[in-house]
């Protein structure tokens, strides 16, 4: 389980994470969302040790992230940001094989090689395991970074907007791949998504956030609602309920007319 | 000084060839290196030897030694430095370290005096020197690296502006200094091929010999660390910790550098893309040797030239900045492109 | 982002200008009356000659030496940040100071050291080569980072200065050459400093031409709009800094990070308005120049340290400070 207990980020004044409480069990999807600067990146950056929290502690499995040991944690806990721009150049398949690092210490053994095998046939990396990163379309390297996490074959996956730079069908393929790796893998796989739908669809429980704080909380079909929609966005959504679950009409005159304030919306970006 | 065989025997070696890189190629790369800084320093020791031959190659085995150490120092110094900057074109040459080492020695020797200065033993002093190197490097990491990690270019700037203004105050505490005083204490800072200190040269050689045997041993995190630190740091490195020690070491290699023949600027950067580009990867495994490697035999090359072809009438590190500022502005504006 | 204007206070720039001609007067006659011959008001109210002679002599020529190339490098500075809309550019951050100090040694080489026409000619020539090149080089990064530009031309001003370094150190000049790479005050005398006012005088000219700056500096679509010949006025631009720079050079030595930082301290006080900058500007540069010299010789007394050394390290504090200010300031916040 990932336990967040109070915890708080601030950048000089501005708090962008205020005393978030929370607690993610093992197993399946949970998904992040809310508005632009509402903190979901930062939380999760926290949980994923890439930033230290002002206050508060987070555990996961009862390890305290900010106390553990770095390859120890790193092999429970695997986190994956959303701008992943390397310095050097490499190869997708030895980004993948840096995923083992945690376990061999950059000594690969015929384990290693089997994860890190796998884990590149699971993203259909095959074909261009040999190809520069440098020389691949955005969503081809996101592919690699999301291969070379399933090779570090942690329990708990924090992915940060991975669909940020693919197009539509590359977009559902990640979101099948995250979907299995909660399913076949028992991987519980923690994700930061922009779409509410995506969200809605492939998760099994939605946190909203809103100025750093969590809002709202629940399975898909009690948080895509247009009364939790408009607290959480500041914007008044229809959701149409259809066969494949609730969907937010976030699109046409609706949301721009009626209640939706745009001042308050510009406000949070201070 | 390298087991390539040991190397290339290893899976992970196999398996890079699998990935868009030869070890057999970079192997080859490095032996032709290490046959060409053989092939150089043995040219350097005996070319047109006259008079006393005892003497001659006495001397010419200490100035040897100090270039290989040196060209070493500053090829290994570079490539780490890159490795934790997250890029090609930061060296801690261009980031003021070396002028620095000249700032501290002309300030120690304002603040305590001359002949106090001058009486301790220079292996003595050379340490509390690295000591102060040392906080530098790690105060550089808690300034400037860590806010401005995805700022490189600004954090060069700054670099080279402080590396400037270091020289400017070097000058001005030398100033301070009484003129008489002062030209005691020239001969003993501003070192240069010619003058290599023997006691400094054997402390040097171990304390470089130390540094690099636990580089060797780190190299598959370092491999982690060039990959950025959000990434490393999801890979289990503790990333503060291990760079704060790289860059310790990077001030422990500049200083040996600087200490022995003075500032070179431009040496690291030449022989680190040199290194990058003809072994075709980013491990240390094979960066670190190649590039201390190009390092002697660059040095101990345009040293030769000079000797020979210009009859000393210039100096190797003027050389080296011309060629190694016009490689560099051609870096920028390939960066700069992409 | 930086290249941004800012809108000037109103009456910002009167404000200024009052408060730093004030200043100005003051650090000019604390100037007067320190060196090594002790001089007081009260002795040339006593009419004592020999003091008198001093002043004439030395500390005249002096204080206006420091306030001609003062203010026309920091306007040399202001008019390449206008050109390049990048306000870490300055004639020692694009190579024109290493250009020029090239020149004179190419003058030296060839005509002997007593030629100064020889030195003025070649070093104004060299320095608009240079900083053409430094353009030229710019040009092909148009699209890149404010922070790279300047990069490049310190880059460039270092491989000029090893060229330099090379010659010189085979015709055995390196001491001479030490003497143009650091400004020195201490030998100006009547006699010896009046080339300088020829820079006053470019100095004038480029407040005569601020606007046409300004609207340069826009870029080539806007300066078309408003009817500004774009070529030519960066042309006459380039051509006043390199004269500045070669002048400057030649009679009192490079003077590092003075066209940085005055124009920077004065458009982060007044805004960008070149006309409304330009005095101010002036202003401040012969301020910095100034406070660094009484600095230089007060430091050390009775010796002097080249005023060129004080303005590098003070000079790169500030300029340390303003890339900070730009960059991690906001980052901070």
């Amino acid at each position: 389980m990932i336990d967040i207990d109070g915890i708080t980020k601030r950048y000089g004044k501005a708090t962008v994470v205020d005393r978030v409480n929370l607690q993610i069990p093992r197993g399946g999807v949970v998904s992040l969302i809310g508005a632009n600067g509402a903190g979901k990146s930062t939380l999760l950056s926290m949980v994923g040790r890439l930033l230290e929290p002002c206050d508060g502690r987070i555990t996961v499995d009862g390890h305290d992230v900010q106390a553990t040991p770095g390859p120890e944690l790193a092999r429970r806990l695997s986190v994956l940001r959303q701008e992943n721009h390397l310095p050097v150049r490499l190869a997708v398949g030895e980004l993948v094989a840096f995923g083992r690092f945690p376990h061999s210490g950059g000594r690969l053994s015929t384990r290693d090689h089997d994860h890190i095998d796998r884990a590149i046939a699971h993203l259909d990396l095959g074909p261009m395991a040999h190809r520069r990163l440098d020389q691949l379309s955005g969503g081809q390297r996101q592919r690699a970074f999301i291969a070379m996490v399933l090779a570090q074959d942690t329990d708990y996956v924090l992915l940060d907007e991975p669909l940020n730079t693919l197009d539509m069908r590359h977009a559902a393929q990640t979101m099948d791949t995250i979907r299995r790796m909660a399913d076949d893998l028992d991987k519980t796989v923690v994700v930061v998504l922009h779409d509410v739908n995506v969200a809605a669809h492939h998760s099994d429980r939605i946190v909203a956030m809103k100025h750093g704080r969590v809002v709202a909380d629940g399975s898909p079909s009690e948080v895509v609602d247009r009364d939790v929609l408009r607290h959480v966005f500041d914007l008044d959504v229809p959701v149409s309920h259809t066969d494949a679950g609730p969907v937010a009409m976030h699109f046409g005159r609706a949301c721009t007319s009626g209640d939706a304030p745009l001042a308050s919306r510009t406000g949070e970006f201070r | 000084m390298l087991q390539l065989r040991d190397d290339l025997d290893r899976p992970v070696a196999d398996r890079d060839a699998d990935h868009g890189f030869s070890p057999r190629h970079a192997a080859l790369v490095l032996a032709v290196l290490a046959a060409l800084a053989v092939a150089a320093i043995a040219v350097f020791m005996t070319y047109d030897l006259r008079g006393s031959l005892a003497f001659a190659l006495e001397l010419r085995a200490k100035k040897v030694a100090g270039m290989a150490l040196v060209g070493t120092a500053l090829g290994v110094a570079t490539v780490l430095f890159h490795t934790v900057s997250g890029n090609r074109i930061l060296t801690p040459s261009l980031m003021g370290f070396d002028n620095l080492y000249l700032l501290i020695q002309t300030g120690a020797a304002f603040t305590f005096g001359t002949f106090a200065f001058l009486s301790v033993d220079v292996r003595l002093r050379f340490g509390l020197e690295v000591v102060v190197m040392m906080g530098f490097a790690l105060a550089l990491h808690r300034l400037f690296l860590g806010r401005a990690r995805d700022d490189v270019v600004a954090l060069l700037l700054v670099g080279v502006v402080l590396g400037g203004m270091f020289a400017s105050l070097t000058d001005l505490v030398a100033r301070l200094i009484d003129p008489n005083e002062y030209v005691t204490l020239q001969d003993q800072f501003f070192a240069s091929f010619a003058t290599v200190d023997e006691e400094l040269l054997g402390v040097s050689a171990l304390a470089v010999g130390a540094v690099l045997v636990y580089v060797w041993r780190r190299t598959a995190r370092l491999d982690v660390l060039a990959l950025g630190r959000d990434t490393a740091v999801g890979l289990g490195v503790d990333h503060t910790r291990t760079v704060d020690r790289v860059l310790m070491v990077v001030a422990l290699l500049v200083s040996v550098a600087t200490a022995l023949v003075g500032p070179i600027t431009f040496l690291g950067l030449l022989v680190s893309n040199l290194a990058y580009r003809l072994v075709g990867t980013f491990r240390h495994r094979w960066t670190l040797p190649s590039a201390a490697l190009a390092g002697v035999v660059a040095l101990i090359g345009a040293q030769f030239a000079i000797e020979e072809y210009f009859a000393f009438e210039t100096r190797a590190s003027i050389v080296i900045s011309f060629i190694g500022g016009t490689y560099f502005i051609i870096l920028l504006l390939r960066e700069a492109r992409t | 982002m930086i290249t941004v204007a800012r809108p000037a206070p109103q009456g910002a720039d009167r404000r200024y200008l009052a408060i730093g001609a004030l200043v100005l007067l003051g650090a000019a006659a604390v100037s007067l009356f320190v060196g090594v011959s002790g001089i007081s008001p009260a002795d040339l109210l006593a009419g004592d000659a020999q003091k008198r002679a001093v002043l004439l002599e030395s500390r005249i020529p002096r204080l206006a030496a420091i306030v001609l190339a003062g203010s026309a490098m920091g306007v040399a500075g202001l008019i390449m940040q206008g050109l390049t809309q990048n306000r870490f550019v300055a004639p020692s951050t694009a190579g024109t100071i290493e250009s020029a100090t090239f020149g004179v040694l190419v003058a030296t080489l060839w005509f002997g050291s007593g030629s100064v026409f020889a030195k003025m000619t070649l070093a104004v020539l060299f320095a608009l080569v240079g900083t053409a090149i430094f353009l030229a080089l710019v040009e092909r990064l148009r699209f890149s980072d404010i922070i790279v530009v300047p990069l490049v031309g310190i880059m460039f001003g270092a491989v000029v200065g090893a060229a330099t370094m090379f010659f010189a150190f085979r015709a055995d000049l390196l001491q001479t050459l030490s003497a143009w790479t650091t400004a020195d005050f201490s030998g100006t005398l009547r006699g010896r400093y009046e080339l300088l006012w020829l820079v006053g005088g470019l100095t004038v000219l480029a407040y005569r031409y601020a606007d046409r700056f300004t609207v340069a500096g826009m870029g080539r679509d806007h300066a078309v709009n408003l009817g500004v010949d774009h070529r030519r006025t960066v042309t006459l631009g380039l051509a006043l800094v390199a004269a500045v720079s070669a002048v400057v050079v030649v009679v009192v030595g490079a003077i590092p990070f003075l066209g940085l930082v005055a124009p920077n301290i004065t458009t982060l006080l007044v805004g960008d308005n070149m006309r409304r900058v330009l005095p101010v500007t002036a202003l401040s540069g012969a301020l910095f120049l100034l406070v660094c010299d009484i600095l230089s010789r007060t430091i050390r007394y009775p010796f002097e340290v080249p005023v060129g050394t004080v303005v590098g390290v003070l000079g790169g504090a500030v300029f340390v400070f303003l890339i900070f200010r730009s960059r991690f300031g906001a980052a901070a916040a």
